[in-house]
């Protein structure tokens, strides 16, 4: 199953008129708070969907949900697998689930600590995901991992460096590299600028912007910041209480707001 | 020339007589019989008992005395003859509420049915060293009055019957009592099984962990609700009878903790518990097991799980004392060859080390 | 008070079935940590309690035993178990590695190949191979169930890319049958080959830690690698100053307090062996012919 597994970009020239993931009723609840309710929506391959909200709107939850890490109470999930078939993640065995995370998927945690293994080289932390799918020569997976430094500009001098070596932006740029590296089609942000200062943002949000249009990665992108939102995104689901208030194209959505929720979002956060 | 070391075998028996001998002693001071242990020595001899996990006094009094003292040594002595014995069966529970009670305090209430009754403790002694004992003494003899025979109802079973506190989760009969010293042990694993865990656990780790809690390391707000020692009956169901059989009776000390309450939209708030009980007088480590026990409840009750006391895993893979001791001591015997390995890695390392320093200064320069 | 009497072998035959299913088991998936109910034993845990109770479960009144430490038959630990079971099993014992129907082993495998019918016991103090990568036991065996085995390659990567090479000098891991990566005991990694379609049965036993897994016979053993850094063996480059054998693992002998060193076998069954065929090493003395 693993030799299935392919690492090259050319195969996802695919027909882009089929969804790649689809929402369909996503709803949480706990105990006696609906964390999530009914959210439905299909994502195609290569697009950017941003997903905005206060904080406790319920995006981060949702995002669990489509990422498969949290079972939904009500509604699924379905994903196109490489062989062109839409599954039911909740369906998948847990070896399938697993697989999936670490070859066709990647996540990008706000935290890059929780994304890398901070005591081990970058050189390991990105070769990781290769020699969990079986890469067994030492020095191709060396080779690629610094090619993956280069590519998020990294300088391929620190590679023997642990990530608790780096700077903020730095382990930021090598969480996207060791995600990056087995050829995903779809990548999860979770506020991936969230700890970052202001000047580090804006390279960040840059190096990310050409990544997804290069690689053509689909990408679902959580962020409380609508500047994020507009600089990465296509397409914007505004939350609210759990619920999807306002959808549309990014630009459409901030420029001519809809709801009075969506309006004060805009203009509180967007002023300059 | 050289020849390779030998006699290990001469030199075993050797100190084994060494031990032997230094065992006994001075040959001029009397030597220590069983009874005197069992009965002067009890605590230690209760201790014995209860992590070595067997009720007899007497096995446990020679187990202190093969051992010097060395209490955890004369645990594993114990231990390893309880491994050899062959299983009939398990008792009936014991009913602890009908226990015939020496000591009974609760510190939550002033006055229980029943009364408190404080017993043989140290709790109020002056720790001041007493010259007396260093010679004989002849202790006047104990007061006493007659028995109650007023209910002793538990503390725990008192408030329950207000709701206050969670019920105790009652086994349905045909459940099989789960024994780690017969099946492998699974994390996550049942509280029966925690539970036994914490029984045989050394006392010390039980009782730094129960403090840690106490010092915000999982904090559960814990009153001891009651503390009750004395003698129970056992009874086991012989098949061919078709009725519960006594056994005789064995002296328990049982500790209920009443700890912070917990409720949510759909419960009432309601008290929580934690539980300890061990062989014979061994007030110390019956608290510290209610404390570890209750922390250990804290998945199944919605808490985080953050402190040490409260990681199953933690607190189960090294509670053994027996396991603990052997595993550390294990560093005495020799390891030779995996030295020479080490060694042999190590100058390896060394000499690259030391051929690729010169390329380093060129590079610098 | 009674005289406590023990079963043949001493473990009582309830306990031994139990570890004989264990057994069984363990044969049947090669590589696979099957918990057991490991007993209380005479001697510490971390002192072959695991390796004890496999042999007392699988030894039987014809057969002849013999116990190893460090690959030496005279260090006090292998004394003290083959007395054990002389005592109470009342088999026969040897200290011949052809002669021994079942071998108890600690940290060596025998110099001299085994045969069919053999068992090789080996003591293990840490079963999990992918321990000290991650702590948890639930975590481990789902890495196991799952043959997720990146991180133990992450291992191998950092101390090629720290050191030059793999820098694990015993307990090195190997790939059973293809599947289960398993912890081979503290043996140098000198030994590993040998385990690779060994003709005897080899098992492990780990009683702190309770588990027991096993290699059957002519079974696919590989020390994991990466294929530009292939799996080397290790042996001191010196010849024994005994036998003068030039393919066993030898032992470092401090022989003065001015950094003198020699090296010996350390396997002393092998050792002997070779100098009663008449092998010679610098330091050798005449055998003596008259010690029987």
């Amino acid at each position: 199953m693993l030799d299935r597994v392919s690492v090259s970009h050319d195969d996802k020239v695919a027909a882009t008129d089929q969804p790649l993931l689809i929402a369909d009723g996503l709803s949480k609840r706990y105990g006696r708070i609906d964390a999530c309710r009914g959210v439905s929506f299909e994502l195609y391959p290569g697009e950017v969907l941003a997903i905005v909200g206060e904080s406790g709107s319920g995006k981060s939850t949702l995002l669990q949900m489509l990422s498969a890490q949290l079972a939904p109470s009500a509604g699924r999930v379905s994903y196109r697998m490489r062989d062109g078939v839409l599954r039911d993640l909740a369906a998948l065995g847990e070896a399938e689930r697993r697989l999936l995370l670490r070859t066709d998927w990647g996540f990008v945690h706000q935290d890059p600590a929780q994304g890398l293994r901070m005591a081990v080289s970058a050189g390991a932390n990105v070769g990781e995901r290769l020699m969990a799918i079986g890469w067994n020569h030492y020095g191709r997976i060396r080779d690629t991992a610094s090619d993956w430094l280069q590519r998020v500009e990294i300088d391929t001098s620190r590679i023997d460096d642990a990530p608790r070596t780096y700077s903020g932006g730095m382990r930021q740029r090598l969480q996207i590299a060791r995600n990056l590296v087995t050829g995903p089609r779809l990548v999860f942000m979770d506020e991936p600028t969230g700890g970052l200062d202001v000047s580090v943002q804006a390279r960040l949000l840059d190096l990310v912007r050409s990544l997804v249009t290069e690689l053509g990665l689909a990408a679902i992108v959580v962020t409380h910041d609508l500047a994020v939102a507009r600089l990465l995104s296509h397409r914007i689901l505004v939350m609210k209480s759990g619920r999807v208030i306002e959808t549309g194209l990014t630009d459409q959505v901030l420029d001519d707001p809809r709801e009075p929720y969506t309006q004060l979002l805009v203009s509180s956060i967007l002023p300059a | 020339m050289y020849v390779a070391v030998k006699g290990g075998e001469r030199a075993i028996d050797n100190a084994h007589r060494l031990l032997a001998d230094t065992r006994r002693g001075d040959r001029a001071v009397p030597e220590l019989t069983l009874d005197q242990i069992s009965e002067q020595l009890a605590l230690g001899v209760d201790r014995v008992m209860s992590e070595g996990s067997l009720y007899d006094r007497e096995l446990a009094a020679l187990a202190i005395k093969q051992a010097r003292g060395d209490l955890i040594e004369a645990i594993f002595l114990v231990r390893a003859f309880r491994a050899t014995l062959p299983r009939f069966g398990a008792s009936e529970p014991v009913d602890t509420g009908a226990m015939a009670i020496q000591r009974r305090i609760s510190s939550t209430f002033k006055d229980i049915p029943g009364g408190q009754i404080l017993g043989p403790t140290f709790d109020y002694t002056h720790r001041l060293l007493d010259p007396q004992l260093a010679g004989s003494c002849d202790p006047a003899e104990p007061a006493s009055a007659e028995a109650s025979d007023a209910p002793t109802p538990r503390v725990t079973d008192i408030l329950r019957q207000d709701g206050l506190i969670e019920d105790s989760p009652v086994a349905a009969d045909d459940a099989p009592v789960g024994d780690l010293t017969r099946e492998p042990l699974n994390f996550p694993a049942d509280r029966d099984l925690r539970l036994q865990n914490l029984a045989r656990a050394d006392e010390g780790f039980l009782l730094a962990l129960g403090y840690s809690t106490q010092r915000g390391y999982g904090r559960n707000h814990p009153f001891a609700g009651e503390i009750r020692f004395g003698e129970v009956d056992v009874y086991f169901e012989a098949e061919d009878a078709g009725f519960a059989v006594p056994l005789g009776s064995i002296a328990l000390t049982e500790c209920q903790m009443v700890n912070q309450f917990k409720g949510s939209a759909t419960e009432a708030p309601r008290f929580t518990r934690g539980y300890g009980l061990a062989f014979g007088q061994s007030e110390r480590k019956a608290m510290s097991m209610a404390l570890v026990d209750r922390a250990l409840r804290a998945s199944e009750l919605g808490e985080d799980v953050k402190a040490p006391a409260q990681d199953e895993e933690f607190v189960m893979s090294h509670s053994d004392n027996v396991q603990a001791t052997g595993f550390v001591e294990h560093l005495k015997l020799p390891h030779y060859v995996d030295f020479q390995s080490e060694l042999g890695l190590l100058r390896k390392l060394r000499a690259d080390f030391e051929q690729a320093a010169p390329q380093m200064q060129e590079a610098a320069e | 008070m009674i005289e406590a009497s023990y079963n043949f072998a001493y473990l009582d035959e309830q306990t031994k079935r139990m570890i004989r299913r264990a057994i069984l088991k363990a044969i049947a998936i090669p590589g696979y940590q099957v918990p057991f109910a490991s007993r209380e034993m005479p001697m510490p845990y971390g002192w072959g309690t695991g390796g004890v109770q496999v042999t007392a479960s699988i030894l039987g009144p014809d057969d002849t035993l013999k116990v190893i430490d460090q690959g030496s038959d005279d260090t006090t630990n292998a004394i003290s178990i083959r007395k054990f079971f002389a005592k109470t099993a009342g088999v026969a014992t040897t200290t011949s590695t052809p002669a021994a129907s079942v071998i108890q082993t600690r940290h060596r495998i025998p110099e001299t190949t085994l045969h069919e019918g053999q068992v090789l016991v080996y003591q293990v103090p840490i079963p999990e191979p992918l321990r000290f990568l991650e702590p948890r036991e639930t975590e481990t065996r789902r890495m196991h169930a799952l043959a997720e085995y990146g991180l133990m390659h992450v291992k191998l990567y950092e101390d090629i890319a720290k050191f030059g090479h793999i820098a694990t000098s015993y307990a090195y891991p190997v790939k059973v049958a293809g599947r289960y990566v398993m912890d081979p005991s503290p043996t140098p990694k000198f030994d590993n080959p040998k385990m690779n379609d060994c003709a005897a049965l080899q098992l492990f036993g780990a009683g702190r830690e309770k588990r027991i897994y096993a290699i059957p016979p002519y079974t696919q053993v590989v020390s994991l690698d990466f294929e530009d850094h292939p799996f080397t063996r290790y042996r001191q480059n010196a010849p024994c100053a005994l036998c003068g054998a030039e393919d066993s693992y030898l032992d470092e002998i401090v022989t003065d307090d001015r950094g003198g060193r020699m090296f010996v076998c350390s396997d002393t069954d092998y050792c002997e062996g070779r100098r009663a065929q008449g092998h010679t090493g610098t330091e050798s003395a005449p055998m003596e012919a008259a010690d029987a």
